[in-house]
């Protein structure tokens, strides 16, 4: 039986929709009310700033008496600056404080990442559901949303234990940031309760809030609860962009400006975008592996229809967010070059130069399982023949972008070895290595990834608009032009010309690449308006194609733990950069081999974590059969 | 259930190959710039030039930027005869800096790098006024005196110029490579201080205290420290002074005065401190 949802109906159910509404704002200028009236008076009183010199006297004499001073009235708030702890002030527990921290601070950020990306793709198919009146798209956000509902618990977790553990072992550094965030993070933690009430009011409410205008109140809910997730992730975000690029403190620590001053440093929102995109990328991923969990685990056609479709949804939807990510990420490491350029040297050309080289096959492996899964995913439709020639030139383009990626530069080499390979680069390869010819492979491989996507879409329609053969060729033309000027761009500027033209040629090759993608969407949304629709049979995929669906969130997951080992690495022996040096057993940079391991446990745990949290979510659908005994005494009553 | 291990398995599998290309790969530690011990009595100018070349490549992080073309993000210093090139540079209309010869040009090339950039290597934008350079004497590089003296020597010696900087002399300081030396002028170590005065300059100390009031700066105001405290507890508080810390005030001071001062440094400033009562 099909509902459809009736906006006209239930006209007095706004009310309510929009007293949450007020009462959130409120709730909003008041705590924003609050970190103002804190940051007016530093958060302590006049008294309290005034403190008074403390008396002084040596060890094992007797306190000297001493004449009483006076209080000096200042309303000059005390400038702190940041501590300069020595090595036998962090506590030695034993085992690597750092690695403690590591594997905390890792598995809070992966379900983190992952409750606050979930919620936001569920409204969005939620919204899909109400506009279409497809009450297939409600169930599978609702499902969403029941398998990812303990990992709000296990966020909170890690969470907690991170702050104790940093508590605990880095005493000095939390301390000054304690005193640099103030009141910010009283208000981090009120936000815990608005995303709480949002989050259970959202999840347990989606029934009792299924139809009319019940909906809409159903939907701001679940705004809210995104308007708290991503405000709670954008404060954590300032800490960690704060300790990169420190602002709104001087050049010894001491806070000069306001808390907004410290919170929006160089780095803030390049880092807010990226994690933001990441995040529903990763979230996409995982939850496709819950999907295809279940279609393998299952013979039921219907079933196996329903988690073909789910996974095929959570792989579009991580696919789309990956696209633009690497422009995400171009910005950031084009902000902190701007902020400091040694620092994106350490990153880009020093000691962790080589991490991009597993960058490199972990992006290959997200894109080659990517595409895989949709060539695969071709043979649901019957229209997919017209398109399946395409795909061996796809996966050739793919491979060889994919090699020339994990080219690497420069080699430790013996002089033997370099005598054979007749220097210390290699004569044809070597200018591989450098980034012009990563650009050119990357920005190829998003290319031709966004054609295997457009290719899927394509394949179960055909266009009845009388241009579709002009459309088709205009966008053959796109295709061909943009993946000529990438490549022009790269060899001319990136080997004819110095390093200034070469840098600034890769924006105009990241803008080709878009072109094409935003060309594409808006050409085929045209040409396929009102087309003939082709048979497509949901749960008509190899089951090997599934195993796609795992590589995506495996490789996702490293990579966020390579990416966080990067961010963390380039402050180098600081804390907080150029302000609190770090000067604790772990104050060097690790090996790539230590760091992988490391981010190899975090990788298992989490895999460990969420087959926890899909068990709890099918454990409460599970209902115990009524025991044979009872059930046959219960017969004989 | 043989669902969950081969998934389960997959996924494991994948994740080794990951941990398989990380270990797979050249294995390098990022250190920490650690406190070196130099003999300055032993030190002879070939030390000084070879000290010169490892904080250039190492401590220094020079070569992160100064490497040859086409990979250089800044000139190749090491490519480069800067002693035949600072005549060019002194005369370039658009020098606006204080050098006269090698020595001080390079000098204030590395104090204050936007004191002339060369052509196209400054900030995007700044139209070669501003330098991407940091300064090698602030946070993060934090090069004392005589690190950035040992630079200057190598960068002359290298091309087979005469060495114009001294050698630090063994009272100038123990510590050559320390990581948190104070910023200065490069040079020989300064002359014990003559007077209080001298010493509280020397020191830095009115960097966080007010001398002449109580108001607080980043540390207490010393106008009337005498008489809150005796001549002892001001020499315990200099000497140590995380032993006991002013309340409201974290523990900024450094701890290093005791190896720094001189008995007769010490011992006038304490007196000086003591006579501030107001």
């Amino acid at each position: 039986m099909m509902y459809r949802n009736d906006f006209a109906s239930g006209r007095s159910c706004w009310k309510p929709s929009l007293v949450a509404m007020l009462l959130t704002l409120l709730l909003g200028f008041s705590l924003s009310a609050m970190v103002q009236a804190a940051q007016d008076t530093g958060g302590e009183s006049v008294a309290q700033r005034i403190a008074p010199v403390g008396q002084v006297w040596v060890e094992g004499e007797p306190a000297p008496e001493t004449e009483p001073v006076a209080e000096v009235a200042t309303e000059e708030a005390p400038v702190y600056v940041a501590p300069r702890p020595t090595r036998k002030d962090y506590p030695d527990i034993g085992v690597s404080s750092r690695a403690v921290v590591w594997i905390l601070a890792q598995m809070h950020l992966f379900f983190g990442a992952l409750v606050l990306a979930v919620p936001l793709f569920v409204l969005i198919i939620e919204l899909v559901g109400q506009s279409t009146g497809d009450e297939r798209y409600d169930d599978m956000a609702h499902e969403f949303m029941k398998i990812s509902l303990t990992g709000f618990s296990i966020t909170a977790i890690f969470g907690g234990t991170l702050a104790l553990a940093l508590f605990v072992l880095y005493p000095d550094f939390m301390g000054y940031m304690m005193r640099v965030f103030g009141a910010q993070w009283i208000v981090y933690a009120g936000l815990f309760f608005l995303e709480s009430f949002f989050l259970y009011t959202y999840y347990y409410g989606w029934n009792a809030m299924r139809y009319g205008n019940l909906k809409w109140l159903h939907l701001t809910l679940g705004l809210l609860l995104n308007g708290a997730g991503m405000t709670i992730m954008v404060m954590a975000n300032s800490w960690a962009t704060f300790m990169m690029a420190p602002s709104g403190v001087n050049e010894v620590g001491a806070i000069v400006g306001n808390i907004w001053e410290v919170m929006k440093g160089p780095l803030w929102n390049p880092v807010n975008l990226h994690r933001f995109i990441a995040n529903i990328a990763f979230g996409g991923a995982v939850v496709g592996a819950y999907a295809a969990f279940k279609f393998l685990s299952t013979r039921d056609p219907a079933k196996r229809a329903h988690y073909d479709w789910m996974g095929y949804t959570s792989n579009f939807i991580a696919l789309l967010a990956f696209l633009p990510l690497p422009f995400a990420g171009y910005w950031l490491m084009a902000e902190i070059y701007a902020y400091s350029q040694q620092m994106g040297i350490t990153a880009m050309g020093g000691i962790l130069a080589w991490l991009f080289i597993v960058q490199a096959v972990l992006i290959g492996t997200i894109l080659l399982a990517a595409n895989y899964y949709l060539w695969a995913g071709m043979s649901r439709t019957e229209g997919s023949s017209r398109y399946q020639w395409l795909i061996k030139y796809i996966a050739l383009i793919l491979v060889v972008c994919f090699l020339i990626w994990v080219t690497p530069h420069t080699l430790l080499l013996s002089a033997t070895e370099i005598a054979a390979l007749g220097g210390s680069h290699h004569h044809y390869l070597g200018p591989l290595g450098i980034m012009p010819a990563k650009n050119i492979a990357v920005n190829l491989m998003l290319i031709v990834t966004f054609l295997s996507f457009q290719l899927y879409r394509r394949s179960d329609k055909v266009a009845t608009v009388s241009w579709a053969p002009a459309g088709n060729a205009l966008l053959v033309a796109i295709y061909v032009v943009a993946i000529v000027n990438v490549i022009f761009l790269g060899v001319y500027f990136g080997y004819f010309t110095n390093t200034v033209y070469k840098v600034g040629s890769s924006v105009a090759q990241v803008a080709s690449t878009l072109v094409v993608i935003i060309a594409g969407i808006v050409i085929d949304s045209l040409m396929f308006r009102g087309a003939r629709t082709l048979p497509s049979h949901w749960g008509r995929i190899p089951d090997r194609a599934q195993y796609a669906l795992f590589a995506l969130p495996i490789a996702f997951t490293w990579l966020m733990g390579l990416m966080g080992y990067v961010r963390s690495s380039v402050k180098t022996h600081w804390h907080v950069y150029t302000v609190m040096q770090d000067n604790s057993p772990d104050n060097f940079i690790p090996t790539i081999g230590y760091a992988g391991n490391m981010i190899t446990i975090v990788t298992v745990l989490f895999l460990l974590f969420v087959l926890f949290m899909f068990w709890i979510a099918n454990l409460g659908s599970s209902r115990q059969p009524v025991p044979v005994r009872a059930a046959a005494m219960e017969g004989v009553a | 259930m043989s669902v969950l291990i081969k998934t389960v398995g997959f996924s494991l599998g994948l994740t080794l190959v990951f941990t398989g290309v990380a270990n797979m790969l050249p294995q390098v530690e990022g250190d920490a710039p650690v406190d070196v011990k130099v003999d300055l009595s032993a030190l002879t100018m070939d030390d000084f030039v070879a000290m010169g070349e490892d904080l250039f490549n190492n401590k220094g992080t020079c070569t992160l930027c100064h490497k040859p073309a086409p990979l250089g993000r800044a000139p190749d210093v090491q490519g480069t005869n800067m002693v035949a090139i600072t005549t060019e540079r002194l005369a370039d209309e658009r020098y606006q800096g204080k050098a006269t010869d090698a020595a001080s040009y390079i000098l204030e090339s590395m104090l204050e790098p936007s004191a002339y950039v060369v052509a196209g290597w400054g900030k995007k934008g700044s139209d070669d006024a501003e330098s991407p350079m940091p300064a090698v004497d602030k946070p993060p590089i934090q090069l004392s005196d005589i690190e950035v003296d040992a630079i200057i020597a190598y960068l002359q010696a290298k091309d087979g110029n005469e060495v114009t900087v001294a050698l630090p002399s063994p009272d100038a300081a123990a510590e050559v490579a320390k990581s948190d030396a104070a910023p200065g002028g490069a040079g020989a170590a300064p002359a014990p201080a003559a007077s209080g005065e001298e010493g509280l300059a020397k020191y830095t100390c009115t960097a966080c205290h007010a001398l002449d009031s109580d108001d607080t700066l980043v540390g207490p105001g010393l106008g009337s420290v005498g008489a809150r405290l005796s001549e002892g507890e001001i020499r315990q508080s200099i000497i140590d002074p995380n032993a006991v810390i002013a309340e409201g005030f974290p523990a900024a001071m450094p701890g290093d005065f005791a190896e720094k001062m001189t008995v007769r440094e010490l011992e006038m400033i304490v007196k000086l401190l003591a006579e501030k009562k107001q």
